[in-house]
């Protein structure tokens, strides 16, 4: 049996050092010899029982089991379960202690095992030097980097981080600093944060708009702290909200640029706020401006009883359109009919263009939004009128893939692929697009409906809600709220 | 139960530290409060059992009992029998441990006890300042940094 034994002093306190150690599965983010780690069979990282799959910097794979764990003592263990490397019956324990006379941490890394007759040394010293030493230096690099990342002037923060494309476990709450505005920029200490569907395909990177680490989120609504040079139109105390990439609105507090940025009106709470204004927005440019909806025309509107769906049944039936909603049960028909849906289409054996040629005495849906995608591309075409407009604005369901646009003249149809971006690129576009949709909040025209809020710390919990579709109506997470 | 916690690095190889600390009766030789010290019964020092009376520079007079040695963990568990402080059940550990980088001493000395409420603030501010601070920043003087 060899035995190894490591220990250093890190210069911060315990808990800065615990908080990385604690993670079973987070050595790939810091260690210098771990490539990937990834969680097997186990949700959580602080699962006792959980088998981290490492693969070195090398190329070698170890697979290590988590033996205990805790946060009294702040030490863990963990034997090898199996490996490239024969580190047999190897079985480490880490622990932590306070050095009470000065904010320091003393750290001990101690494991036995049984290596091949011969190679005792070789391997002793790849355990010590090339893991232990190793990981003392890492997190001494790490920890200096990050107080060297205490901009004069910052607030300190908690921020939902993600620090690699992955499921819900990969959104973990953690502490950042908001830098003092720059020119152009504004600070915002928010008040509520609105979830998306597109915050899950930037978790998993489905969409390239989060590269970690990152912080998620496009939309929020809060308080302005203070503002850089060159913002005429914002001044700290003012209400805002935005609704918009780049990404970062899973956070207490974001330093970003101020042209995104405009006042709420008093009507317009902040958690509405939150719920609702991408999903506004996006209901806004879809019928005035990708589409100039007019009175009397036949509208197919995709999951009207979701969060852009149901906004569009709403807002298109004022407008004087006979909404038709594409659904699947009958509890979501009950909502699309609530928010101004006329007919309802569910699944019955007939395909859906037959029901939609039926509902509309064979004329068709002189325009669609369809997010769906990949499943519903091909019955839009065929539900269409003639001359009629098909807007695809997502994919919920997958890409649509590729299509020979000759299939467009059986309709003489026109296609949209709208980018929110493209909307609300300028201030004046912005601008135009809030004041129209807060007016139809106003009115009534439009409402947020339903919110279910989450403390922001459970961005994961929301998440899993979201994609178990467990949520009705919107979902918002409120900074400072406990679970 | 009340529970004092202090610990330090001292700037030499723990073997070293352990030499100097490692007699239960030489605690006039290195800690600063204490000026006076015997084992009762004429026992070794290192028979785990053993009594120690010593008297501190302020007068008090403080007899504790050796619960544990061990020169493997470098540590020493002990028991106050009389004391003038007004603790029951003070059982108190000091241990080092190796630092492997730089060759250096972690220094833990810890110690459980009840007391009377009022007196708890003042127990541990005296206990783990005066006492177990006040050695280690001995042993840090003495070995240099």
């Amino acid at each position: 049996m060899v035995e190894v034994r490591r220990s250093t002093v890190i210069d911060a306190p315990i808990d800065e050092v615990w908080r990385i150690l604690r993670d079973f599965n987070g050595h790939d983010r810091w260690h210098p010899a771990v490539a990937v780690s990834k969680l097997e069979g186990a949700d959580h990282t602080d699962q006792v029982g959980a088998v981290r799959d490492f693969r070195l910097t090398g190329g070698e794979r170890v697979r290590e089991q988590l033996l205990s764990l805790s946060d009294k003592t702040r030490s863990f263990s963990y034997a090898i379960v199996d490996s490239d490397v024969p580190l047999n019956d190897y079985v480490a324990h880490v622990a932590l202690k306070p050095v009470t006379d000065g904010t320091r941490t003393f750290w001990n890394w101690h494991s036995k095992f049984r290596p091949p007759a011969g190679r005792e040394q070789e391997l002793a010293a790849l355990v010590a030097e090339g893991v232990y030493e190793a990981g003392f230096s890492a997190i001494r690099t790490l920890l200096s980097g990050q107080a060297a990342a205490q901009i004069a002037g910052s607030i300190e923060g908690q921020a939902i981080m993600v620090a690699r494309h992955g499921g819900p476990e990969e959104l973990r709450l953690a502490p950042v600093q908001v830098p003092p505005p720059g020119p152009g920029e504004v600070r915002i200490e928010h008040s509520a944060i609105g979830v998306n569907f597109i915050d899950v395909y930037c978790r998993t990177g489905a969409f390239d708009l989060l590269q970690p680490p990152g912080i998620p989120g496009m939309e929020a609504a809060g308080i302005v702290i203070d503002v850089g040079p060159g913002v005429p139109h914002l001044a700290a105390g003012d209400r805002v909200g935005y609704a918009c990439p780049p990404v970062g609105a899973y956070a207490t507090h974001r330093t970003m640029a101020a042209d995104l940025v405009f006042c709420l009106p008093d009507n317009v709470s902040n958690e509405v706020a939150a719920a609702c204004l991408l999903k506004g927005i996006t209901a806004e440019f879809l019928l005035h401006r990708v589409h100039r909806l007019k009175a009397g025309e036949n509208v197919l509107v995709y999951a009207p009883a979701g969060g852009v769906g149901r906004m569009l049944c709403q807002w298109a039936s004022h407008l004087g359109a006979r909404v038709i909603g594409a659904t699947s049960s009958p509890e979501k028909a009950e909502a699309a009919r609530a928010a101004g849906a006329r007919d309802i289409v569910v699944p019955d054996g007939r395909s859906l263009e037959a029901q939609v040629m039926e509902l509309t005495n064979g004329q068709g849906a002189n325009v669609i939004f369809d997010a769906v995608g990949r499943d519903s591309f091909a019955h839009s075409l065929r539900s269409l009128a003639v001359c009629g407009h098909l807007v695809s604005f997502g994919q919920a369901s997958g890409p649509v893939g590729t299509w020979d646009i000759g299939a467009l003249s059986a309709r003489s149809a026109t296609i949209s692929r709208p980018n929110f971006g493209h909307f609300v690129d300028t201030p004046e576009k912005l601008t135009r697009s809030t004041a129209r949709l807060f007016e139809a909040l106003r009115d009534g025209v439009v409402t947020a409906g339903t919110t279910q809020r989450f403390p922001l710390a459970d961005a994961a919990l929301a998440h899993r809600a979201l994609e178990a579709r467990q949520t009705t109506g919107s979902t918002i997470l409120i900074p400072g709220e406990s679970a | 139960m009340t529970e004092v916690y202090t610990s330090s690095i001292i700037n030499a190889p723990a073997d070293r530290v352990w030499a100097r600390i490692r007699d239960f009766n030489a605690l006039p030789s290195w800690h600063p409060l204490i000026a006076e010290s015997r084992i009762e019964g004429g026992a070794p020092p290192d028979q785990v059992g053993c009594v120690r009376d010593f008297r501190l520079k302020d007068g008090g007079r403080i007899r504790e009992k050796l619960l544990a040695l061990s020169d493997y963990d470098f540590s020493c568990s002990y028991s106050i029998l009389e004391s003038p402080m007004g603790v029951d059940n003070y059982v108190a550990t000091l241990k080092l441990t190796p630092v492997t980088d730089g060759n250096r001493t972690f220094a833990e000395w810890s110690a459980e006890f009840d007391c009377a409420a009022e007196a708890e603030a003042q127990l541990v501010a005296d206990i783990g300042d005066d006492v177990f601070q006040g050695g280690f920043n001995a042993l840090k003087a003495h070995f240099g940094t």
